[in-house]
C-alpha cells in the first residue's frame, strides 16, 4: 500500500458494506449518471463507485487516491436513485464514503483547506457572511473584482463568473419574524430561511413569505435557525454538518411543537432534501421536523392555488433542481402551479431533471466537469428559445444564470415562486 | 503489464482514456453476472474507429489479447478480460452518424445507447424494435455482439434481423464493411456471422441499422392470473388463435412484489400469482378487434381480471415494471443470476414447474419472469456470492434447469449468449463436428485467438481469476 492509502475505521466500512449490498449490479443507472455519460468510464458510473466503496469496505482496494478522486468527481446528484430498482441508497453512501475519505487525510490540498474554512467558518455563521457579502457588494461595485482576477489563477475565475451580483441592501435586509394570513385564513406555516438564500435570494425569501401569506397561511420565521449543513457534509465534514442539524432542530422545535404548525416550508431544494432526511443523521429526534419538510412549490400544489392568476405570456423552461426531483421526489408538483398561470407557457427541453452541474460547490471543486455538465444543460436550453429559465434551488440559480450569460441567452432565471409571486400580485 | 503498451495506448487516445490503476481495474471485472470475473490489464476507452484500429494493432504488436466492451450489461461473462487483456470499452463512441428517415436507417457508432436512438428517430414516426430490459443502458455494439431480443422479438425478431451493415475492425487491424445499407448481400452473409458472434470476430466500430415505423395504435393489457401456468397457458391458446401480438410477457409473483417495492412500481397487483403483460399493434380498427381477442383467451384461461393500460403513461409504467424487474431482485439478495434458455412454448407449463421444483430443492429464492411468447424462460435466483454454500447449489441447480430445457427439446440460451457463463455447455447443444465448423468460420476472422479469447466454446485453457470476494467459484480449472 503506497503511503497515502488507508482505510476507514471499522464500524464506518462495515456500514458502508452493507449499503453496497443492495446492488445488483444491472447498470440500468448507467445512462442516467452525467459523469459517465461524459466520460464513458464506468469507475465514473453509480455502479462503478458502488463498486468502489464495496472493494475498500471488503479491504480488496486501499482507500487511497482513485476512490478519493470518484468520491469528488461524483456530484451526489442522484439521478442514479432515481433510476435503481433495486433501491441502493446512494446518495447516504457517498456521504460516508466523503467522510472516509475526509478521514483518512486524502483531502489535504490548499484548496480543500480552503474550502472547509469557508463552510465552518464563514457560510453557518450569519453575521459574518453578512459582512463577507455587503464587502462583496462593495468590491463589486467599486470594479476590484475586475482587478483581482487579473492577479488571480484562472480557476478563481470560474468562481467569479458564477457569483451573483450581490443584491441592492433593500433585498438583503433580514425578514420579519412574521406574516399575517390574508384573505380567509387557512393555516400556519414555518418558513426556513437557508444560509445563502437571505444574502444572495432575499427577493427569494420574500416571494415565498409573501405568496405563502396571500393564500392564506400565517409564516413565522423562527429565530436561530441557518445554515442546514449540506455544503458540509457534501465535502466529507460530516460530523460539522450534523452540529448544524441539530442547532436547526432545536431552533425549529417551538414552531413545532403542539403541532402549531402544518409545515416547515423550505425553497432550496438542497436544504429541504437535508432536512427531509434529518433522521438519517439524528435519529428519531429530528422525525418531528424531517416529517414536516414540504418543497414550497409541493405544499402550494397539495393545498390548491387560491385565485385569481393574472397572465404571464412567457415562456418558461423549468428545470429540475437534482435535489428536488431525485432527492425530494417532487417533479410534477412546479410544472402544474405554473401551468396554472394563464398565458404562461411550458417548453420541454431534453432532459430537464439532468444536473446542470451546480451540486453545491462543485462547481468550484470540479471546474472541468461542471463546465462539461453546464454545456450539455445550456445546449438544451438554448434549443426551445426560453424566456425564463425557472428552478428552484440557489446553487442551480446561480449556474443557469453563468451558463446563460456566457451563451447570451436573453432569457432570465428564477425561482419558480417568483412567477408565481408576479402573477398573484398583479 | 508491458509498460511500453500501456504508453503506446495512450499515446494512441490520451492518457485520460486510458485506465490502469488496481482500484480502476477492479471496477472492470464482472458484467452484470456478478459470480465471474477476471481483471483486465487496462481499459482503454477510444474515441473513433482510427483510434480503434491503432490500440487493436498495438495490442497484437505486444501479443496481448483484447475484448470489446459496450455498457457491460451482459449476462454471460462476455465483456470479461481473459489472460490479462485490454478491455476496448466503446462507451465514448457514441454518436448517431446519419438518419435516413426514407430509406429507414440509421447509421451509429457502437456505443449509442439502444434506448437513445428510438428516442432520437421519434419525429421521424420512427422506431428501433429490438428492446432488451436493459435498454436505458445497453449498446447497440453490444446488442449486435449478443444478437440481443427483447419483449417485443415476439413480432419484430431479434437484432440480427435489424443490422443491415457492419463495419468491423478485424483483430490484425483491418477495418472492413460487411453487408450493404440496401439489406440485399452479396456473397456471404459476413452481417449475418458477426451478429451474435460475441465480440470474438473483431470490435464493430459502425452499424447501419433497420428502423421500423411507429404503429398507428398500441395497446398493452394485463391479464392477472391466480397462478403462472393458467397464464402459461393463455399465451398458447393466443397463439394457436392466430393473434400475433408484438409482446406477451409473464411476471410471477415474487419478481411482482420486488417491482412494486421499487422506484418502477406500477400498480401490479402483489397477490396474483402472475400478471401476462400483452401488447398488440397496427392500424387503429385491428387492434381493437386484437384488445377483445386477447381479453377472451386470458378469461377462458381462468384469468381474474384483463385491464387495459388506460392512457400512454400507464402503457409505459408497465414497461417500466417490467424492465426493472431484474434489478428490483436486488431488494432480496445483493446478488441474481439470471437464467436464459428456450423451450418449445408448449411446455412452458410443466418445464415452468420442473423448474421451481428444482429451486425448492436446492433451498433457493427462485423467481420468473420472462418472454413467454418467444418461449424464452429466465428463471431467476436470488443469493449472496459470498455464501460458497450457497454459491455451489446456485451453480448446481442453474445446470440442471439448463439440461431440464435441453432434454425438453430447449436451447441454453435464447439472448443473453454463451460467454464464459456457459461454454462448457456447449456440448449439450453442438456435437464435435458441429463446434468444430465454427471454430474454423472464428479461425477464419482471428486466427490467433487474441480477440476475445476464452468465450464461447468449451475449453480448460482459461482461467478467471482469483479473487474469493468478486468470484463464486472457480471457473476451469487451467491445463
Ligand atoms: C437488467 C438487464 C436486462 C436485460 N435484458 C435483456 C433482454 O431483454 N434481452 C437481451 O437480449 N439481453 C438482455 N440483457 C443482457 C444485455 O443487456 C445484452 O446482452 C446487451 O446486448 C449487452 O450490451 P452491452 O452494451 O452492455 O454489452 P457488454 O456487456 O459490454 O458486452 C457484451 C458482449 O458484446 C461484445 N461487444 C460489446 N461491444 C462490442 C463491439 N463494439 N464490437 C464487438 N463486440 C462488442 C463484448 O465483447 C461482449 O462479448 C439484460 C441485461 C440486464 C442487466
Ligand atoms: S450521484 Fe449523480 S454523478 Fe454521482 S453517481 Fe449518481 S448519477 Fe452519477
Ligand atoms: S441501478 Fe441500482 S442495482 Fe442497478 S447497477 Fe445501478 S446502483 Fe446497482
Amino acid at each position: 500500500m503506497a503511503m497515502s492509502d488507508a482505510q476507514g475505521s471499522p464500524p464506518q466500512l462495515a456500514e458502508l458494506e452493507l449499503g453496497t449490498l443492495d446492488c445488483v449490479h444491472c447498470g440500468l443507472c448507467l445512462s442516467h449518471c452525467p459523469t459517465y455519460r461524459v466520460t464513458g468510464r464506468e469507475t465514473s458510473s453509480p455502479r462503478g463507485r458502488v463498486y468502489l466503496m464495496r472493494g475498500v469496505a471488503e479491504g480488496r482496494i486501499p482507500l487511497g487516491a482513485a476512490v478519493a478522486e470518484e468520491a469528488s468527481l461524483c456530484l451526489g446528484c442522484r439521478a442514479c436513485e432515481t433510476a435503481c430498482p433495486s433501491g441502493v441508497q446512494f446518495g447516504s453512501l457517498l456521504e460516508q464514503t466523503r467522510a472516509a475519505v475526509s478521514d483518512a487525510g486524502l483531502r489535504s490540498g490548499l484548496a480543500a483547506r480552503l474550502e472547509r474554512l469557508a463552510l465552518r467558518q464563514l457560510v453557518p455563521r450569519g453575521l459574518r457572511l453578512h459582512v463577507f457579502v455587503a464587502a462583496l457588494a462593495w468590491v463589486q461595485r467599486l470594479r476590484l473584482d475586475r482587478l483581482a482576477l487579473l492577479l488571480l489563477p484562472p480557476r478563481f475565475r470560474e468562481i467569479h463568473a458564477l457569483l451573483p451580483p450581490v443584491p441592492p441592501v433593500s433585498q438583503r435586509r433580514p425578514l420579519p419574524r412574521s406574516f399575517p394570513a390574508r384573505g380567509e385564513p387557512r393555516g400556519r406555516v414555518a418558513l426556513f430561511e437557508g444560509c445563502l438564500m437571505p444574502e444572495l435570494f432575499g427577493a427569494v425569501n420574500r416571494a415565498t413569505a409573501e405568496v405563502l401569506s396571500q393564500q392564506g397561511f400565517e409564516v413565522v420565521v423562527p429565530a436561530g435557525q441557518g445554515c442546514c449543513g449540506a455544503l458540509q457534509a457534501h465535502s466529507g465534514d460530516l460530523e460539522f454538518a450534523k452540529g448544524l442539524a441539530r442547532s436547526n432542530v432545536a431552533a425549529l422545535a417551538p414552531a413545532i411543537e403542539g403541532d402549531a404548525i402544518d409545515a416547515v416550508v423550505v425553497n432550496s431544494a438542497g436544504c429541504g432534501a437535508v432536512l427531509r432526511e434529518l433522521d438519517h443523521w439524528l435519529g428519531d429526534e429530528a422525525l418531528p421536523l424531517a416529517g414536516r419538510v414540504r418543497d414550497v412549490c409541493e405544499f402550494l400544489d397539495e393545498v390548491g392555488l387560491r385565485g385569481p392568476l393574472e397572465p404571464l405570456p412567457l415562456r418558461v423552461a423549468y428545470d429540475d433542481p437534482c435535489h428536488l426531483v431525485h432527492a425530494q421526489g417532487v417533479q410534477e408538483a412546479p410544472r402544474r402551479l405554473l401551468e396554472a398561470i394563464p398565458g404562461l407557457e411550458i417548453v420541454s427541453h431534453e432532459d430537464p431533471s439532468a444536473c446542470c452541474g451546480a451540486a453545491g460547490t462543485y462547481n468550484l471543486t470540479q471546474p472541468e466537469m461542471s463546465r462539461a455538465v453546464l454545456t450539455a444543460k445550456m445546449d438544451a436550453l438554448a434549443s426551445v428559445a426560453p424566456d425564463v429559465i425557472a428552478s428552484g434551488n440557489p446553487g442551480c440559480l446561480m449556474q443557469l444564470r453563468a451558463g446563460a450569460a456566457e451563451r447570451g441567452l436573453g432569457a432570465r432565471v428564477l425561482h419558480p415562486i417568483q412567477l408565481l409571486a408576479q402573477s398573484l400580485a398583479r | 503489464m508491458a509498460p511500453a503498451l500501456e504508453d503506446e495506448l495512450r499515446q494512441v487516445v490520451g492518457s485520460s482514456h486510458v485506465l490502469s490503476r488496481p482500484e480502476e481495474l477492479l471496477v472492470y471485472e464482472a458484467d452484470g453476472l456478478t459470480h465471474h470475473s477476471a481483471t483486465p490489464r487496462a481499459v482503454v476507452l477510444p474515441a473513433d474507429k482510427t483510434e480503434v484500429v491503432q490500440i487493436v494493432k498495438r495490442c497484437r504488436a505486444h501479443g496481448v489479447p483484447f475484448v470489446p466492451r459496450g455498457a457491460g450489461t451482459g449476462l454471460s461473462g462476455g465483456a470479461l478480460a481473459l489472460d490479462g487483456g485490454v478491455v476496448i470499452e466503446c462507451a465514448r463512441m457514441n454518436r448517431i452518424l446519419r438518419i435516413d428517415p426514407e430509406d429507414r436507417i440509421a447509421v451509429v457508432q457502437p456505443g449509442v445507447v439502444n434506448a437513445d436512438l428510438s428516442k432520437r428517430v421519434a419525429p421521424h414516426g420512427l422506431f428501433y424494435a429490438p428492446d432488451p430490459s436493459s435498454q436505458q443502458a445497453c449498446t447497440l455494439g453490444g446488442n449486435v455482439a449478443e444478437n440481443s431480443g427483447g419483449p417485443h422479438t415476439l413480432k419484430y425478431g431479434t437484432t440480427t434481423n435489424h443490422v443491415l451493415a457492419l463495419e468491423l475492425v478485424l483483430p490484425d487491424g483491418k477495418l472492413v464493411q460487411l453487408g450493404s445499407a440496401t439489406g440485399m448481400t452479396v456473397g456471404y452473409d459476413l452481417v449475418g456471422a458477426v451478429v451474435g458472434s460475441e465480440g470474438t470476430l473483431g470490435v464493430v466500430t459502425e452499424a447501419t441499422m433497420r428502423l421500423s415505423p411507429i404503429p398507428e395504435r398500441v395497446e398493452t393489457l394485463l391479464g392477472i392470473f391466480g397462478e403462472v401456468v393458467s397464464a402459461c397457458r393463455a399465451v398458447g391458446r393466443m397463439i394457436r388463435s392466430g393473434l400475433v401480438p408484438a409482446a406477451l410477457e409473464i411476471v410471477d409473483r415474487r419478481t411482482i412484489e420486488a417491482v412494486e417495492a421499487s422506484v418502477y412500481a406500477a400498480g401490479l397487483p402483489t397477490d396474483a400469482g402472475a400478471v401476462l403483460i400483452v401488447e398488440v399493434d397496427g392500424p387503429a380498427p385491428a387492434v381493437a378487434r386484437q384488445v377483445e381477442r386477447v381479453r377472451e383467451h386470458c378469461v377462458a384461461e381462468g384469468a381474474d381480471q384483463v385491464q387495459v393500460a388506460r392512457d400512454e403513461a400507464e402503457r409505459q409504467r408497465f414497461w417500466r415494471a417490467r424492465k426493472g424487474a431484474f434489478g428490483a431482485m436486488g431488494r432480496l439478495a445483493p446478488d441474481l443470476y439470471v437464467h436464459d434458455a428456450v423451450v418449445p412454448r408448449r411446455k412452458l407449463p410443466e418445464i415452468l414447474e420442473s423448474i421451481c421444483e428444482i429451486g425448492d430443492r436446492h433451498g433457493l429464492r427462485l423467481s420468473n419472469v420472462f418472454h413467454a411468447g418467444d418461449g424464452n424462460l429466465h428463471p431467476n435466483i436470488s443469493f449472496d456470492r459470498r455464501d460458497a454454500d450457497e454459491m455451489a447449489r446456485v451453480l448446481a441447480a442453474g445446470e440442471e434447469i439448463l439440461r431440464t430445457c435441453v432434454e425438453a427439446g430447449g436451447v441454453i440460451s435464447g439472448e443473453h449468449g454463451i460467454g464464459t457463463e456457459k461454454r462448457d455447455f456447449m456440448g449439450l447443444l453442438y456435437s464435435e463436428a458441429d463446434l468444430e465448423a465454427m471454430k474454423k468460420l472464428r479461425a477464419a476472422f482471428d486466427p490467433t485467438l487474441v480477440c476475445n479469447p476464452g468465450k464461447l466454446f468449451p475449453t480448460t485453457r482459461f482461467c478467471v481469476e482469483a479473487n474469493p470476494k468478486a468470484r463464486g467459484y472457480d471457473q476451469v480449472p487451467l491445463g
